[in-house]
């Protein structure tokens, strides 16, 4: 099965850090990386530009709205996804629990809609 | 430290839950119906955990849920509100059993209860978080963050399996002698799953996840109470209790993690060591050498460096030698593997571990990359110590240690 990893972060306290402590953080993403790979779990994962160069569009009775800013204003943002293959939700649960922003973010778990 | 506030608070629940286990037990026994009985005292229950921290624990504690069960009962039952599994447990707690408990005379069945728990038709993943809920009084959503599992999966999970105890009449009662060593080793283990979900959060942050460990080795001593002369249940007592002895070990004043071989002996708690040890000479007068056994064992071993002030390795691998025959998985092998790279060499270590290295379960199990990075890199073969470091930090979940594998790898030489 699979399932998407999203990951929502408090983004204002990764642009305060430093440009050296910056990378200190990206160091055990990579690992995490390496380690879904390595494993066949990988389908994709990307980290997303911060959510102030976010862009929302809607249709409502053929009026186009676009906005500036993410859909929703919250401290947390979505700041990057992975998409997962994973036995079951127990397996995902393990990944997600693995992934850095666990221990400072919320990473949800969703399963993908099945196609067949 | 806890603050004497969350001292109190703690011991009120404690007594609130075993109270709780109690009456489940001896209301399960005789109905065979475990979410009944749980029903009927589900109120009484989260009221004895609002109350008792405040107003101190009843002297009567089982007869005091007994009391606000049949009184809660009676006001749902007006309004119709009662369910009708707990219905007949209400008859049951007739004046009788309130007498019964005002005198302290109720039988415990809390034994029979966990044996039913880890019954083999029970499922072997979920005999651990029944046993929570159902003697503890643990809810679903707490049980399901400690093992990671959705709580929505972890409630259907615990359903049922309690249907499944009544509709297949699953006894309550101690198995007698010829199955009871096997029946004994389910609820074992079962009991060992719980205190190592709640020993993977070794900061202690998470304090729900720190009681599960305490209730684990809580449930361990009650094991023991009842069947006094199980050298199996005695040992992994003595197994926890040498783990949890260095609870206050295992992370520095600034949160970093500390390996085992550089921990401060001061801060092992010398009183749980002397229990354990107590245990584990007890367990071995019996001749049947079990997986516990050894285990605890290997683990006595460890906290001899308290006393001679070095790691015994060539005993610690003698151990996992006998471990692989009893209890063996890739796991003991893994173990074993640094035990032999201790008194071999590490070229030695890493040719035992490369007989598990061709097994897929090794693909996301941490110990296994730790213990082949370090291996390597006593070896001077920096390139794959590297790699193996990586794959080890990512699979794993505590932020501290992976800031301590980090820098294992950091200081890696070109």
């Amino acid at each position: 099965m699979q399932y998407i990893l999203l990951i929502h972060v408090d983004e204002t306290a990764f642009a305060r850090m430093t440009p050296e402590m910056q990378g200190v953080m990206s160091e055990p993403y990579m690992a995490y990386n390496a380690a879904l790979e390595k494993a066949g779990a990988m389908v994709v994962g990307q980290r997303l530009q911060p959510s102030n160069v976010s862009t929302t569009v809607k249709v409502r009775e053929g009026k186009t709205e676009v906005l500036d800013g993410p859909f929703a204003t919250t401290k947390e943002q979505l700041g990057g996804f992975y998409l997962i293959e994973a036995s079951d939700l127990d397996a995902a649960l393990s990944w997600a629990a693995r992934c850095p922003a666990a221990s400072h973010g919320v990473v949800e778990v969703r399963p993908i809609w099945p196609t067949h | 430290m806890a603050s004497a506030s969350e001292q109190a608070r703690a011991a009120a629940e404690t007594a609130a839950r075993q109270s709780y286990g109690k009456l489940v037990a001896f209301l399960a026994a005789r109905s065979r119906d475990v979410a009944g009985a749980e029903d009927a005292l589900a109120d009484a229950f989260a009221m004895a955990l609002a109350r008792w921290p405040q107003t101190g624990v009843p002297q009567h504690p089982e007869a005091w849920l007994l009391a606000v069960a049949r009184r809660r009962a009676t006001d749902q039952h007006r309004r119709r509100q009662t369910r009708e599994a707990a219905l007949p447990h209400l008859k049951l707690i007739g004046d009788e059993m309130e007498e019964e408990a005002m005198r302290e005379k109720l039988p415990d069945d809390r034994l029979g209860l966990i044996f039913a728990c880890a019954h083999p038709a029970i499922d072997a993943g979920v005999r651990a978080p029944l046993i929570l809920q159902t003697v503890l009084g643990f809810d679903a959503a707490t049980i399901a963050s400690a093992f990671l599992i959705s709580p929505a999966t972890m409630g259907q999970r615990l359903v049922r399996a309690k249907a499944r105890i009544r509709e297949a009449g699953i006894p309550f009662r101690i198995p007698e002698l010829p199955e009871l060593p096997e029946r004994l080793s389910a609820v074992l283990e079962a009991v060992y799953a719980a205190f190592a979900e709640g020993w993977t959060d070794p900061a202690g942050t998470e304090t729900r996840r720190r009681n599960l460990a305490t209730e684990a080795i809580w449930l361990c001593r009650l094991v023991t109470e009842l069947l006094p002369e199980e050298p199996e249940a005695l040992s992994l007592l003595a197994l926890m209790l040498y783990a949890e002895a260095r609870r206050e070990a295992r992370r520095c004043a600034r949160g970093d993690f500390v390996p085992l071989s550089d921990q401060d002996m001061a801060l092992w708690d010398a009183r749980l060591i002397e229990e354990a040890d107590t245990l584990l000479s007890r367990a071995g007068r019996s001749v049947h050498l079990g997986r516990y056994q050894i285990e605890a064992a290997i683990q006595s071993v460890h906290v001899a460096r308290r006393l001679t002030g070095r790691t015994d390795w060539t005993a610690i691998r003698q151990f996992y030698d006998a471990l692989v025959l009893v209890a063996g998985s890739p796991v003991v092998t893994i173990n074993r593997a640094v035990a032999i790279g201790e008194t071999d060499g590490p070229a030695a270590g890493l040719t035992e571990l490369d007989t598990v290295a061709d097994d897929r379960r090794i693909d996301d199990y941490q110990p296994y990359w730790a213990a082949r990075a370090g291996l390597l890199a006593e070896l001077g073969r920096t390139d794959e110590a590297r790699q193996a470091y990586e794959r080890a930090i990512g699979l794993e979940r505590d932020e501290a240690v992976r800031r301590f594998l980090a820098a294992k790898k950091a200081i890696l030489l070109n």
